[in-house]
Protein backbone atom coordinates (compact mmCIF):
# COMPACT_ATOMS: atom_id res chain seq x y z
CA UNK A 1 0.00 0.00 0.00
CA UNK A 2 2.67 2.50 0.93
CA UNK A 3 4.78 3.45 -2.12
CA UNK A 4 8.36 3.36 -0.24
CA UNK A 5 9.42 6.73 -1.16
CA UNK A 6 10.46 9.20 1.55
CA UNK A 7 7.96 12.73 1.22
CA UNK A 8 10.19 13.77 4.46
CA UNK A 9 13.49 13.52 5.32
CA UNK A 10 14.77 14.81 8.74
CA UNK A 11 18.40 14.31 9.39
CA UNK A 12 20.39 14.94 12.29
CA UNK A 13 17.90 17.98 13.46
CA UNK A 14 18.86 20.09 16.95
CA UNK A 15 17.02 22.96 18.24
CA UNK A 16 17.43 25.12 21.53
CA UNK A 17 15.44 27.62 22.88
CA UNK A 18 17.82 29.58 24.77
CA UNK A 19 19.18 27.23 27.59
CA UNK A 20 16.92 24.30 26.80
CA UNK A 21 17.35 21.45 24.07
CA UNK A 22 14.25 21.24 22.60
CA UNK A 23 15.46 18.68 19.76
CA UNK A 24 18.84 17.14 20.43
CA UNK A 25 19.77 15.16 16.90
CA UNK A 26 16.79 13.75 15.98
CA UNK A 27 16.35 11.88 12.71
CA UNK A 28 13.04 10.29 10.76
CA UNK A 29 12.15 9.64 7.17
CA UNK A 30 8.69 9.56 6.50
CA UNK A 31 6.94 8.04 3.11
CA UNK A 32 4.61 8.95 0.73
CA UNK A 33 0.87 8.04 2.11
CA UNK A 34 2.56 6.96 5.52
CA UNK A 35 0.37 7.92 8.73
CA UNK A 36 2.92 8.25 11.55
CA UNK A 37 1.61 8.96 15.33
CA UNK A 38 4.63 10.90 17.60
CA UNK A 39 3.72 10.62 21.70
CA UNK A 40 5.70 11.68 24.27
CA UNK A 41 5.44 13.70 27.69
CA UNK A 42 5.24 17.38 27.32
CA UNK A 43 8.24 18.95 26.68
CA UNK A 44 9.45 16.06 24.87
CA UNK A 45 10.02 18.14 21.60
CA UNK A 46 7.30 16.51 19.20
CA UNK A 47 5.61 19.68 18.70
CA UNK A 48 8.92 21.46 18.35
CA UNK A 49 9.86 18.43 15.79
CA UNK A 50 6.41 19.04 13.61
CA UNK A 51 6.81 23.02 13.47
CA UNK A 52 10.16 22.95 11.93
CA UNK A 53 8.36 20.71 9.26
CA UNK A 54 7.06 23.38 8.34
CA UNK A 55 9.35 25.73 9.30
CA UNK A 56 7.14 27.66 12.38
CA UNK A 57 10.09 27.16 14.25
CA UNK A 58 13.75 27.47 12.92
CA UNK A 59 16.17 24.63 13.84
CA UNK A 60 19.53 25.02 14.51
CA UNK A 61 21.38 22.27 12.94
CA UNK A 62 21.04 19.12 10.59
CA UNK A 63 18.50 19.55 7.51
CA UNK A 64 15.05 19.37 6.56
CA UNK A 65 13.59 17.63 3.05
CA UNK A 66 10.44 17.97 2.10
CA UNK A 67 9.26 16.68 -1.26
CA UNK A 68 12.35 17.35 -2.61
CA UNK A 69 12.77 21.14 -1.40
CA UNK A 70 15.14 21.70 1.05
CA UNK A 71 13.85 24.15 3.97
CA UNK A 72 16.93 26.69 3.33
CA UNK A 73 15.55 29.92 1.21
CA UNK A 74 12.89 32.06 2.31
CA UNK A 75 11.22 30.91 -1.40
CA UNK A 76 11.50 27.58 -0.53
CA UNK A 77 9.72 27.82 2.89
CA UNK A 78 6.72 29.44 0.99
CA UNK A 79 6.45 26.48 -1.59
CA UNK A 80 6.75 23.65 1.01
CA UNK A 81 4.16 25.65 3.40
CA UNK A 82 1.83 25.47 0.44
CA UNK A 83 2.36 21.93 0.63
CA UNK A 84 2.23 21.13 3.73
CA UNK A 85 -1.17 21.45 5.99
CA UNK A 86 -1.00 22.55 9.55
CA UNK A 87 -3.90 21.80 12.00
CA UNK A 88 -3.23 23.72 15.78
CA UNK A 89 -4.32 22.36 18.84
CA UNK A 90 -5.71 25.55 19.37
CA UNK A 91 -7.63 25.46 15.78
CA UNK A 92 -6.27 29.00 15.34
CA UNK A 93 -9.47 29.96 12.46
CA UNK A 94 -9.52 33.72 11.62
CA UNK A 95 -12.22 35.19 13.72
CA UNK A 96 -13.03 38.47 11.86
CA UNK A 97 -13.96 35.69 8.54
CA UNK A 98 -16.86 33.27 8.07
CA UNK A 99 -16.15 29.82 7.93
CA UNK A 100 -16.16 29.85 4.33
CA UNK A 101 -14.19 33.20 3.94
CA UNK A 102 -11.84 31.35 6.24
CA UNK A 103 -11.71 28.04 3.81
CA UNK A 104 -11.54 30.27 1.10
CA UNK A 105 -9.13 33.45 1.52
CA UNK A 106 -5.49 31.42 1.42
CA UNK A 107 -6.95 29.42 -1.63
CA UNK A 108 -7.03 33.15 -3.18
CA UNK A 109 -4.19 34.92 -2.65
CA UNK A 110 -1.46 32.16 -1.92
CA UNK A 111 -3.02 29.62 -4.92
CA UNK A 112 -4.63 32.59 -7.04
CA UNK A 113 -8.23 30.47 -7.24
CA UNK A 114 -11.12 33.49 -8.16
CA UNK A 115 -13.69 33.46 -5.82
CA UNK A 116 -16.46 31.16 -7.49
CA UNK A 117 -13.60 28.60 -7.60
CA UNK A 118 -12.39 28.93 -4.18
CA UNK A 119 -15.86 28.73 -2.45
CA UNK A 120 -16.81 25.99 -4.96
CA UNK A 121 -14.14 23.63 -3.51
CA UNK A 122 -14.62 25.67 0.42
CA UNK A 123 -18.46 23.90 0.50
CA UNK A 124 -16.81 20.93 -0.81
CA UNK A 125 -14.45 20.47 1.95
CA UNK A 126 -16.73 21.21 4.08
CA UNK A 127 -19.47 18.67 2.92
CA UNK A 128 -16.22 16.54 3.32
CA UNK A 129 -15.82 17.35 6.87
CA UNK A 130 -19.50 17.04 7.28
CA UNK A 131 -20.74 20.51 7.85
CA UNK A 132 -22.21 22.38 4.80
CA UNK A 133 -24.29 24.23 7.10
CA UNK A 134 -21.83 26.47 9.04
CA UNK A 135 -20.38 28.11 5.90
CA UNK A 136 -21.82 31.36 6.99
CA UNK A 137 -21.00 31.48 10.38
CA UNK A 138 -18.21 32.80 12.56
CA UNK A 139 -15.64 30.91 14.09
CA UNK A 140 -17.13 31.71 17.29
CA UNK A 141 -20.74 30.54 16.88
CA UNK A 142 -19.39 26.52 16.23
CA UNK A 143 -18.28 24.42 19.00
CA UNK A 144 -14.44 23.12 19.42
CA UNK A 145 -14.98 20.20 17.48
CA UNK A 146 -16.82 21.65 14.67
CA UNK A 147 -13.84 24.68 14.65
CA UNK A 148 -11.32 22.07 14.22
CA UNK A 149 -12.82 20.58 11.13
CA UNK A 150 -13.06 23.33 9.22
CA UNK A 151 -9.65 23.93 10.21
CA UNK A 152 -8.68 21.05 8.75
CA UNK A 153 -10.73 22.06 5.64
CA UNK A 154 -9.06 25.03 5.86
CA UNK A 155 -5.32 23.26 5.54
CA UNK A 156 -6.85 20.85 2.89
CA UNK A 157 -8.23 23.14 0.42
CA UNK A 158 -4.61 24.26 -0.37
CA UNK A 159 -4.14 20.72 -1.47
CA UNK A 160 -1.45 19.65 0.40
CA UNK A 161 0.68 16.83 0.22
CA UNK A 162 1.07 16.46 3.81
CA UNK A 163 -0.98 16.94 6.84
CA UNK A 164 0.81 18.14 10.51
CA UNK A 165 -1.43 17.95 13.12
CA UNK A 166 -0.32 19.04 16.55
CA UNK A 167 -2.58 17.73 19.28
CA UNK A 168 -5.87 18.37 17.48
CA UNK A 169 -7.71 17.19 19.70
CA UNK A 170 -6.18 18.78 23.65
CA UNK A 171 -7.89 21.25 23.41
CA UNK A 172 -11.61 19.81 22.82
CA UNK A 173 -13.93 18.56 25.29
CA UNK A 174 -13.99 14.73 25.17
CA UNK A 175 -17.36 14.08 23.16
CA UNK A 176 -15.95 16.36 20.39
CA UNK A 177 -13.03 14.02 19.88
CA UNK A 178 -14.29 11.35 18.06
CA UNK A 179 -15.93 13.72 15.11
CA UNK A 180 -12.47 15.31 14.40
CA UNK A 181 -11.00 11.99 14.54
CA UNK A 182 -13.44 10.69 12.08
CA UNK A 183 -12.28 13.39 9.47
CA UNK A 184 -8.59 12.26 10.46
CA UNK A 185 -9.10 8.58 9.62
CA UNK A 186 -10.71 9.47 6.58
CA UNK A 187 -8.08 11.36 5.43
CA UNK A 188 -5.11 8.66 5.89
CA UNK A 189 -7.89 5.95 4.08
CA UNK A 190 -7.69 8.06 1.09
CA UNK A 191 -3.88 8.05 1.40
CA UNK A 192 -2.90 11.71 2.88
CA UNK A 193 0.86 11.53 4.08
CA UNK A 194 0.03 12.85 8.02
CA UNK A 195 2.51 12.78 10.87
CA UNK A 196 0.28 13.59 14.08
CA UNK A 197 1.38 14.97 17.39
CA UNK A 198 -1.19 13.07 19.47
CA UNK A 199 -2.19 10.52 22.41
CA UNK A 200 -5.35 9.26 21.20
CA UNK A 201 -4.20 5.34 20.97
CA UNK A 202 -7.76 4.28 19.41
CA UNK A 203 -6.50 6.41 16.32
CA UNK A 204 -3.34 5.66 16.86
CA UNK A 205 -4.66 1.75 16.36
CA UNK A 206 -7.07 2.39 13.69
CA UNK A 207 -5.05 4.73 11.34
CA UNK A 208 -1.72 4.84 12.11
CA UNK A 209 1.37 2.78 10.27
CA UNK A 210 4.14 3.56 12.25
CA UNK A 211 4.06 5.20 16.13
CA UNK A 212 7.01 7.37 17.63
CA UNK A 213 8.18 7.83 21.31
CA UNK A 214 10.05 10.75 21.98
CA UNK A 215 11.35 11.75 25.21
CA UNK A 216 13.69 14.58 26.05
CA UNK A 217 14.70 16.10 22.39
CA UNK A 218 15.23 12.37 20.95
CA UNK A 219 13.19 9.30 19.50
CA UNK A 220 13.02 6.65 21.64
CA UNK A 221 11.56 4.14 20.02
CA UNK A 222 9.89 3.63 16.86
CA UNK A 223 7.45 0.36 15.98
CA UNK A 224 3.98 -0.05 14.57
CA UNK A 225 1.33 1.19 16.82
CA UNK A 226 0.21 -2.03 17.69
CA UNK A 227 3.83 -3.32 18.89
CA UNK A 228 4.89 0.12 20.65
CA UNK A 229 1.48 -0.18 22.85
CA UNK A 230 1.64 -3.80 23.78
CA UNK A 231 5.25 -4.62 23.68
CA UNK A 232 7.16 -1.49 24.32
CA UNK A 233 11.05 -2.16 24.30
CA UNK A 234 12.34 0.62 26.75
CA UNK A 235 11.60 1.27 29.81
CA UNK A 236 10.80 4.89 29.01
CA UNK A 237 8.22 3.83 26.22
CA UNK A 238 6.86 1.69 29.44
CA UNK A 239 6.87 4.47 32.19
CA UNK A 240 5.14 7.01 29.31
CA UNK A 241 2.39 4.73 28.60
CA UNK A 242 1.74 3.17 32.06
CA UNK A 243 0.74 6.72 32.46
CA UNK A 244 -1.41 7.32 29.65
CA UNK A 245 -3.43 4.25 29.03
CA UNK B 1 -20.89 33.51 23.16
CA UNK B 2 -23.10 31.48 21.54
CA UNK B 3 -26.26 31.78 23.98
CA UNK B 4 -25.24 35.65 24.14
CA UNK B 5 -27.72 37.41 21.46
CA UNK B 6 -30.28 35.21 22.80
CA UNK B 7 -29.67 36.42 26.62
CA UNK B 8 -29.48 40.18 25.32
CA UNK B 9 -32.25 39.72 23.13
CA UNK B 10 -34.61 38.40 26.14
CA UNK B 11 -34.16 41.34 28.71
CA UNK B 12 -35.36 44.19 25.54
CA UNK B 13 -37.87 42.05 24.90
CA UNK B 14 -39.52 42.26 28.97
CA UNK B 15 -38.63 46.09 28.61
CA UNK B 16 -40.35 46.78 25.40
CA UNK B 17 -43.82 45.53 27.77
CA UNK B 18 -43.33 48.61 29.61
CA UNK B 19 -44.40 51.94 28.14
CA UNK B 20 -41.67 54.00 26.80
CA UNK B 21 -38.55 51.92 28.30
CA UNK B 22 -38.31 50.32 24.53
CA UNK B 23 -37.50 54.03 22.50
CA UNK B 24 -35.18 55.26 25.40
CA UNK B 25 -33.11 52.22 25.64
CA UNK B 26 -32.33 52.55 22.43
CA UNK B 27 -31.14 56.39 21.75
CA UNK B 28 -27.98 56.87 23.09
CA UNK B 29 -28.38 59.55 25.96
CA UNK B 30 -24.62 60.71 25.00
CA UNK B 31 -26.97 61.86 21.92
CA UNK B 32 -28.62 64.16 24.59
CA UNK B 33 -25.87 65.93 25.62
CA UNK B 34 -24.71 66.67 21.83
CA UNK B 35 -27.98 68.23 21.53
CA UNK B 36 -27.93 70.13 24.05
CA UNK B 37 -24.96 72.00 23.35
CA UNK B 38 -26.54 72.53 19.99
CA UNK B 39 -29.36 74.06 20.94
CA UNK B 40 -27.42 76.41 23.72
CA UNK B 41 -25.48 77.50 20.94
CA UNK B 42 -28.56 78.20 18.50
CA UNK B 43 -30.15 79.93 21.58
CA UNK B 44 -27.14 82.06 21.94
CA UNK B 45 -27.32 83.14 18.36
CA UNK B 46 -30.84 83.89 18.39
CA UNK B 47 -31.57 85.83 21.08
CA UNK B 48 -28.52 87.08 20.98
CA UNK B 49 -26.75 87.73 17.45
CA UNK B 50 -25.15 90.53 18.64
CA UNK B 51 -21.88 89.73 19.24
CA UNK B 52 -22.53 85.62 19.07
CA UNK B 53 -23.74 85.77 15.92
CA UNK B 54 -21.11 88.15 14.97
CA UNK B 55 -18.38 86.04 16.17
CA UNK B 56 -20.07 83.16 14.45
CA UNK B 57 -19.99 84.90 10.99
CA UNK B 58 -16.51 86.18 11.82
CA UNK B 59 -14.83 82.55 12.88
CA UNK B 60 -16.87 80.21 10.78
CA UNK B 61 -13.36 79.91 7.87
CA UNK B 62 -11.74 79.23 11.21
CA UNK B 63 -14.55 76.25 11.90
CA UNK B 64 -13.40 75.05 8.37
CA UNK B 65 -9.62 75.28 8.95
CA UNK B 66 -9.39 72.71 11.68
CA UNK B 67 -11.24 70.44 10.44
CA UNK B 68 -9.58 70.41 7.52
CA UNK B 69 -6.06 70.68 9.38
CA UNK B 70 -7.39 67.47 11.54
CA UNK B 71 -8.95 65.55 8.92
CA UNK B 72 -5.85 65.85 6.87
CA UNK B 73 -3.34 65.29 9.51
CA UNK B 74 -5.48 62.24 10.97
CA UNK B 75 -5.54 60.45 8.00
CA UNK B 76 -1.69 60.93 7.58
CA UNK B 77 -1.33 59.51 10.89
CA UNK B 78 -3.03 56.29 10.27
CA UNK B 79 -0.97 55.60 7.51
CA UNK B 80 2.35 56.74 9.04
CA UNK B 81 1.32 54.98 12.31
CA UNK B 82 0.96 51.87 10.70
CA UNK B 83 4.23 51.88 9.25
CA UNK B 84 5.61 53.25 12.55
CA UNK B 85 4.24 50.70 14.40
CA UNK B 86 5.45 47.95 12.31
CA UNK B 87 9.07 49.33 12.74
CA UNK B 88 8.71 49.05 15.88
CA UNK B 89 7.54 45.50 15.55
CA UNK B 90 10.29 45.05 13.37
CA UNK B 91 12.96 42.24 13.96
CA UNK B 92 15.32 43.92 11.91
CA UNK B 93 17.51 45.77 14.38
CA UNK B 94 17.92 49.11 12.28
CA UNK B 95 14.23 49.22 11.30
CA UNK B 96 13.32 48.82 14.67
CA UNK B 97 15.94 51.26 16.06
CA UNK B 98 14.86 54.12 13.69
CA UNK B 99 11.22 53.52 15.05
CA UNK B 100 12.08 53.26 18.15
CA UNK B 101 14.33 56.78 18.65
CA UNK B 102 11.48 58.25 16.38
CA UNK B 103 8.74 57.60 18.93
CA UNK B 104 10.85 58.34 22.00
CA UNK B 105 12.13 61.06 20.28
CA UNK B 106 8.79 62.59 19.29
CA UNK B 107 6.78 61.21 22.82
CA UNK B 108 9.80 63.56 24.84
CA UNK B 109 9.37 66.92 22.67
CA UNK B 110 6.16 69.32 23.67
CA UNK B 111 3.65 69.57 20.61
CA UNK B 112 3.96 73.49 20.43
CA UNK B 113 7.51 73.13 20.12
CA UNK B 114 8.17 70.80 17.26
CA UNK B 115 4.91 72.82 15.17
CA UNK B 116 7.17 75.97 15.75
CA UNK B 117 10.49 73.74 15.00
CA UNK B 118 8.67 72.72 11.65
CA UNK B 119 7.76 76.17 10.83
CA UNK B 120 10.04 78.13 11.80
CA UNK B 121 13.40 76.26 11.78
CA UNK B 122 12.55 73.55 9.20
CA UNK B 123 12.21 76.22 6.51
CA UNK B 124 16.05 77.68 7.46
CA UNK B 125 17.48 74.56 7.56
CA UNK B 126 16.02 74.29 3.55
CA UNK B 127 17.10 77.53 2.41
CA UNK B 128 20.91 76.86 4.37
CA UNK B 129 20.94 73.69 2.07
CA UNK B 130 19.95 74.97 -0.87
CA UNK B 131 22.55 78.11 -0.56
CA UNK B 132 25.03 75.29 0.39
CA UNK B 133 23.62 72.82 -2.52
CA UNK B 134 23.41 76.08 -4.81
CA UNK B 135 19.60 74.54 -5.43
CA UNK B 136 17.48 77.49 -6.30
CA UNK B 137 14.16 76.00 -5.66
CA UNK B 138 15.65 75.28 -1.90
CA UNK B 139 17.76 78.93 -1.35
CA UNK B 140 14.22 80.85 -1.25
CA UNK B 141 12.10 77.90 0.66
CA UNK B 142 9.15 78.99 2.58
CA UNK B 143 7.18 76.80 4.56
CA UNK B 144 3.48 77.24 3.47
CA UNK B 145 1.80 77.78 7.15
CA UNK B 146 -1.16 74.92 6.98
CA UNK B 147 1.28 72.30 5.01
CA UNK B 148 3.94 72.70 7.80
CA UNK B 149 1.10 72.44 10.54
CA UNK B 150 -0.07 69.39 9.13
CA UNK B 151 3.65 68.13 8.56
CA UNK B 152 3.87 69.14 12.51
CA UNK B 153 0.44 67.45 13.85
CA UNK B 154 1.09 64.26 11.60
CA UNK B 155 4.67 63.73 12.69
CA UNK B 156 3.76 64.09 16.53
CA UNK B 157 0.74 62.35 16.48
CA UNK B 158 2.07 59.07 14.37
CA UNK B 159 4.20 58.33 17.28
CA UNK B 160 1.72 57.46 19.50
CA UNK B 161 0.04 56.04 16.69
CA UNK B 162 2.66 53.53 16.05
CA UNK B 163 2.61 53.14 20.04
CA UNK B 164 -1.21 51.99 19.67
CA UNK B 165 -0.95 49.91 16.28
CA UNK B 166 2.18 47.83 17.83
CA UNK B 167 -0.11 47.00 20.88
CA UNK B 168 -3.25 46.06 19.02
CA UNK B 169 -0.59 43.76 16.73
CA UNK B 170 0.56 42.28 20.10
CA UNK B 171 -2.71 41.98 21.02
CA UNK B 172 -3.87 39.20 18.10
CA UNK B 173 -2.58 35.86 19.09
CA UNK B 174 0.65 34.06 17.94
CA UNK B 175 -1.39 31.29 16.60
CA UNK B 176 -3.30 33.87 13.54
CA UNK B 177 -0.07 34.36 12.20
CA UNK B 178 1.11 31.16 12.32
CA UNK B 179 -2.00 29.68 10.85
CA UNK B 180 -1.71 32.46 7.68
CA UNK B 181 1.98 31.60 7.43
CA UNK B 182 1.44 27.83 7.33
CA UNK B 183 -1.27 28.29 4.50
CA UNK B 184 1.49 30.07 2.72
CA UNK B 185 1.00 33.40 2.88
CA UNK B 186 3.95 35.86 3.15
CA UNK B 187 4.47 37.87 6.78
CA UNK B 188 2.87 40.87 4.72
CA UNK B 189 -0.49 39.05 3.23
CA UNK B 190 -1.33 37.39 6.91
CA UNK B 191 -0.29 41.23 8.40
CA UNK B 192 -3.11 42.53 5.17
CA UNK B 193 -5.34 39.90 5.50
CA UNK B 194 -5.36 38.15 8.90
CA UNK B 195 -3.72 40.24 11.70
CA UNK B 196 -4.55 43.75 11.29
CA UNK B 197 -8.08 43.62 10.19
CA UNK B 198 -8.08 41.85 14.01
CA UNK B 199 -5.92 44.99 15.53
CA UNK B 200 -8.55 47.53 14.03
CA UNK B 201 -10.75 46.23 15.61
CA UNK B 202 -8.98 46.58 19.20
CA UNK B 203 -7.29 49.90 18.58
CA UNK B 204 -10.77 51.21 17.54
CA UNK B 205 -11.16 53.22 21.41
CA UNK B 206 -7.68 54.34 21.70
CA UNK B 207 -7.84 55.65 17.81
CA UNK B 208 -10.40 57.22 18.79
CA UNK B 209 -9.53 59.44 21.34
CA UNK B 210 -6.42 59.95 19.54
CA UNK B 211 -9.09 61.78 16.98
CA UNK B 212 -10.27 63.70 19.51
CA UNK B 213 -6.77 64.56 20.95
CA UNK B 214 -6.18 65.63 17.57
CA UNK B 215 -8.87 68.26 17.20
CA UNK B 216 -7.99 70.03 20.12
CA UNK B 217 -4.49 70.13 19.93
CA UNK B 218 -4.69 71.43 16.59
CA UNK B 219 -5.54 75.01 18.52
CA UNK B 220 -2.09 75.08 18.98
CA UNK B 221 -1.52 75.76 15.04
CA UNK B 222 -2.87 79.06 15.61
CA UNK B 223 0.50 79.92 17.03
CA UNK B 224 1.94 79.15 13.55
CA UNK B 225 0.16 81.46 11.30
CA UNK B 226 -2.42 79.13 10.65
CA UNK B 227 -5.76 80.84 10.82
CA UNK B 228 -7.85 77.82 12.56
CA UNK B 229 -10.73 78.85 14.85
CA UNK B 230 -8.38 79.45 17.98
CA UNK B 231 -6.71 81.99 15.94
CA UNK B 232 -9.77 83.89 14.36
CA UNK B 233 -11.04 84.02 17.77
CA UNK B 234 -8.12 85.84 19.26
CA UNK B 235 -8.37 87.91 16.08
CA UNK B 236 -12.17 88.82 16.48
CA UNK B 237 -11.06 89.56 20.49
CA UNK B 238 -8.27 92.05 20.00
CA UNK B 239 -11.06 94.26 17.75
CA UNK B 240 -13.58 93.80 19.68
CA UNK B 241 -12.17 93.55 23.51
CA UNK B 242 -15.14 91.00 24.59
CA UNK B 243 -13.18 88.14 26.24
CA UNK B 244 -16.03 86.34 27.77
CA UNK B 245 -18.42 85.88 24.82
CA UNK B 246 -15.35 85.18 22.56
CA UNK B 247 -13.77 82.70 24.43
CA UNK B 248 -16.99 80.59 25.47
CA UNK B 249 -18.18 80.83 21.89
CA UNK B 250 -15.08 79.41 20.62
CA UNK B 251 -14.95 76.50 23.34
CA UNK B 252 -18.64 75.89 23.19
CA UNK B 253 -18.10 75.51 18.83
CA UNK B 254 -15.15 72.98 20.00
CA UNK B 255 -17.47 71.31 22.43
CA UNK B 256 -20.02 70.88 19.69
CA UNK B 257 -17.05 69.32 17.37
CA UNK B 258 -15.34 67.05 19.69
CA UNK B 259 -18.88 65.81 21.45
CA UNK B 260 -19.91 64.98 18.01
CA UNK B 261 -17.14 63.49 16.97
CA UNK B 262 -17.31 60.66 20.23
CA UNK B 263 -20.39 59.87 19.01
CA UNK B 264 -19.47 59.14 15.81
CA UNK B 265 -16.14 56.82 16.90
CA UNK B 266 -18.93 54.85 19.55
CA UNK B 267 -20.91 54.65 16.76
CA UNK B 268 -18.32 52.90 14.33
CA UNK B 269 -16.95 50.71 17.56
CA UNK B 270 -20.63 49.42 17.65
CA UNK B 271 -20.24 48.47 13.91
CA UNK B 272 -17.14 47.17 13.74
CA UNK B 273 -17.64 45.01 16.60
CA UNK B 274 -17.42 41.29 16.12
CA UNK B 275 -21.16 40.22 16.00
CA UNK B 276 -20.57 36.89 18.14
Amino acid sequence: MIKMEPIIQINDVTKSFGEVEALRGVSLSVNRGEVVIIIGPSGSGKSTLLRCINRLEEYDEGSIVVDGIPLTSAENINTVRTEVGMVFQQFNLFPHLTVLENISLAQRIVRKRDKAEAERVSRQLLKKVDIPEKADAYPMQLSGGQQQRVAIARALAMNPKIMLFDEPTSALDPEMIQEVLDVMEKLADEGMTMVVVSHEMGFARAAADRAILMDGGLIIEEATPEKLFKHPKHERTKLFLSKVL
Amino acid sequence: MNNKNSTETAPSRLLGKIPGAEPSARIDPWWGLVFTVIALVLLLIFFKPDPYLRILLFVRDGIWVTIQTTVISFVLVMVVGLFGGLGRLSKNKIINGIATIYVEVVRGVPLLVQLLFWYFAFPSLIQGVGKTLHIAAFEHYIGNPIGMAILGLTFCYAAYMSEIYRAGIQSIPRGQMEAARSLGMTYTQAMRYVVIPQAVRVIMPPVGNEFISLLKDSSLVSVVAVADLTRRGREFMSANFIPVQTWMMIALLYLIMTLFSARIVSWIEKKTGYER
